[in-house]
């Protein structure tokens, strides 16, 4: 009986508890998405590989087989997440991973690689990329 | 300057076919088959020349030119979001 009761008072405690923990892993899921996987980000730093203008990883030197698997897997996912949003705003796949592809460009930092619009690769430096005019300007 | 060099370069030409004139006569049939010969010939070579084969690698358009940049502009906003809530693999 007296058991029952405890149980029954931290019922609401329990349910708490639980509903707390829920919050925290959603709230985690994401916040580990935002972290780059260490070997990407060395790939990044070494200028192994860069932003390309149509929004994909592309290789300013000719990969190694575990940087180019690498980046392959990374663009198919990227390419997923494009084709759903273009398709939530009625545009084509290629629009979606180039406007994507001008902001990815915008935020390297200093020694990374990206391509500009005549296909050269450039490394970042603290001036504003060479991007194309399509691209959306900055302020 | 421009319209100077273009008339030298046609009174050469002229004082040149006058002198084929000039001569003209006692070789004329010869001569015509000769140039006929010649052109027929530069013909045959031309053709050659300009002759198109299928290409064997599919024609790679600029991807810009299909996208313009109203849409660019449009989507913005929602790459940008996009980019921050994968940044992992961006």
């Amino acid at each position: 009986m007296l058991l029952r009761e405890s149980r029954l008072k931290h019922r609401p405690l329990a349910l708490a508890a639980g509903a707390l923990s829920l919050a925290l892993l959603s709230l985690s899921a994401p916040a580990a998405a935002q972290q780059r996987d260490p070997a990407y980000a060395d790939a990044r730093a070494k200028g192994e590989v860069g932003e390309k203008a149509d929004g994909y990883l592309g290789f300013p030197t000719p990969p190694s087989a575990a940087v180019k698997r690498m980046a392959d897997d990374i663009n198919i996912k990227r390419k997923n997440i494009y084709a759903d949003k273009a398709q939530a705003n009625a545009a084509t796949v290629e629009e979606y991973a180039f406007t994507a592809g001008c902001l990815a460009i915008l935020r390297t930092v200093p020694g990374e690689k990206y391509q500009a619009p005549d296909g050269s690769w450039r490394t970042r430096t603290a001036e504003p990329p060479l991007r194309s005019e399509l691209c959306p300007k900055v302020n | 300057m421009n319209s100077d060099e273009l008339t030298n370069r046609a009174r050469a030409a002229t004082t040149l076919t006058m002198q084929v004139r000039q001569s003209g006569k006692r070789w004329s049939a010869r001569r015509r088959v000769m140039a006929l010969g010649v052109l027929a010939g530069c013909a045959v070579a031309l053709g050659g020349c300009i002759s198109i084969n299928a290409p064997d690698k599919p024609i790679v358009i600029e991807l810009n030119i299909n996208i313009k940049q109203e849409v660019v502009y449009r989507l913005a906003a929602d790459a940008g979001n996009t980019i921050e809530e994968n940044s992992g693999i961006f």
